[in-house]
């Protein structure tokens, strides 16, 4: 049986009085790429945030790789250097360039070899076909290579796992592509991920299984081909079918070509 | 017409005087401009704090301060000070304290500006490449700040440097009253007098103001790239 990267055992998560996550568990095997879908608002943000402990959890346990990062005291600057996350929004640093911006985590961070470091970014930087914008500034870069970058950035810490947050929903859809081809290419390396999208097709086709969310708990988890054609509750069907467009047609068959331009 | 301007700034000892006049606007200028910048950056610190005394202490500081004349303040101090605690400060003292005073409060605001502007992912981004609060603040947050703050900085310092004439109204010999002088003994033989008298003060505050923004406009460009 495969190894457990990640462990979630009964997680809660409350922002105040109000509990968003109500006793969440989930496994991720190594290698296993893990698709979060869901409505707005369900919690998968917040599911993303307590993993790399950008919020505190008030209840229930995470381990990475068997620890526990939960209990005890924790140096989460070290868990952290452990996975890798990139958010929606640009996040890169504007005062910075590319390559420097890539090379700040593994530099100061983990206190690795600049010569080391700067080879690994620039072939990671060539794979995502962005070689030659290293001495760009953030504000010089479109929005999909921005997101480039900053996947880039993430893996140059050679993180155990990587956390996506709806990584291409402010881009303009002609620069998801990019993005998501990168994602893509992680994935057949073996890359052990979970990716909150909302790109359906995307998630059919990166998933190994895919989580469906509603009200702060898992509703549902399964093979992509199965969840797709067959939802097995109300709510993941319902949920679907937001994504589907009834066809309208406003011109009759024998008036066609008055409807032609 | 040389003539004139000579009998101006060769008699007595008129130039020196001016340049005595310049000696006490640049101490003025300089030891408050550096006060209130270091003063300014604790200040601004503390008014990003979450305590509601601190927030509340400082906020009633900078509206005091804000609403309040320079004028208003450097009488205050000049002339009650000593009245009422018995504190004898020099002239000197009162506009450099009063001028601390006004650049603290606004330099804090810039630097409480410089910090809430900062969007909350530079922070969480940070974080997530798994450096530790105090080298995000080193690498990250602090830099970016400088940055921002830099126009209101050197915005602030040569207001400041241009009010301080206003140490006048309790005689402290600056380069504008030292100026006003000189005219109010020469104007009597020589009509110019003021033109002459004015137009070198004018002259040496550019001299002094315009590297100043010069300096600003060099590095905003070098940031930009
Ligand atoms: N910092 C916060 N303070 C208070 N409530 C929060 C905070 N962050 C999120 N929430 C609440 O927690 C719930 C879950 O939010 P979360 O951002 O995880 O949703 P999401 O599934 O990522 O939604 P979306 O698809 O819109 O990104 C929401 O009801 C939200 O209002
Ligand atoms: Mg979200």
């Amino acid at each position: 049986m495969a190894q457990h990267v990640l462990e979630i055992r009964n997680l809660h998560k409350s922002f105040g009085e109000r509990e968003v996550i109500h006793g969440l568990d989930l496994d991720v095997r190594k290698g296993e790429v893990v698709v979060v879908i869901g409505p707005s608002g369900c919690g998968k943000s917040t599911l993303l945030r307590c993993i790399n402990g950008l919020e505190p959890i008030q209840q229930g346990e995470i381990r990475l790789n068997g620890k526990s990062i939960t209990s005890g005291k924790i140096k989460w600057n070290l868990v952290r250097q452990q996975i890798g996350m990139v958010f929606q929004s640009y996040d890169l640093f504007p005062h910075m360039n590319v390559m420097e911006n890539i090379l700040l985590g593994p530099l100061k961070a983990q206190g690795r070899k600049r010569e080391d470091v700067e080879a690994e970014a620039e072939a990671l930087l060539a794979r995502v076909g962005l070689l030659d914008r290293k001495g760009s500034f953030p504000s010089q870069l479109s929005g999909g290579q921005k997101q480039r970058v900053a996947i880039v950035r993430a893996l140059c810490m050679k993180p155990e796992m990587m956390l996506f947050d709806e990584v291409t929903a402010s881009l303009d859809p002609e620069m998801v592509r990019e993005v998501l081809d990168v994602i893509l290419g992680l994935a057949d390396e073996g890359m052990t991920m979970m990716i909150v999208t909302h790109e359906m097709a995307f998630a059919k086709a990166v998933a190994d299984r895919v989580i469906f969310m509603d009200g702060g708990v898992v509703v549902e988890s399964a093979k992509p081909e199965a969840f797709f054609a067959q939802p097995q509750t109300d709510r993941a069907r319902k949920f679907l079918n937001t994504f589907q467009f009834n066809e309208v047609r406003h011109c009759l068959e024998e008036d066609d070509d008055e409807c032609l331009p | 017409m040389l003539d004139s301007v000579a009998s101006i700034f060769l008699s007595g000892r008129n130039m020196s005087r001016l340049m005595e006049g310049l000696a006490v606007t640049l101490e003025i200028s300089v030891i408050s401009v550096v006060l209130s910048m270091l003063l300014g950056i604790f200040v601004g610190l503390a008014m990003t704090s979450r305590n509601r005394l601190v927030l509340a202490g400082t906020r009633i500081y900078l509206e005091i301060i804000r609403v309040m004349p320079i004028l208003v303040l450097l009488f205050l101090f000049y002339y009650s000070l000593s009245k009422i605690w018995g504190i004898n400060l020099s002239a000197m003292s009162v506009a450099i304290l009063v001028f601390t005073l006004w650049g603290t409060a606004e330099m804090a605001d810039l630097v409480r500006g410089a910090i809430t502007s900062m969007p909350r992912h530079q922070r969480e981004s940070g974080r997530a490449i798994g450096l530790t609060e105090s080298q995000i603040n080193r690498y990250i947050i602090i830099p970016q700040a400088v940055r921002r703050l830099l126009p209101g900085v050197i915005n602030l310092t040569t207001r400041m440097i241009k009010t301080t004439p206003f140490v006048f109204f309790i005689n402290v010999p600056d380069l504008v009253k030292v100026g006003q002088q000189i005219v109010e003994i020469t104007g009597m033989r020589n009509a110019m007098a003021s033109f002459w008298v004015y137009g070198l003060i004018f002259l040496i505050y550019f001299i002094i103001c315009y590297p100043i923004s010069c300096f600003s406009v060099y590095l905003e460009r070098k940031w930009e790239s």
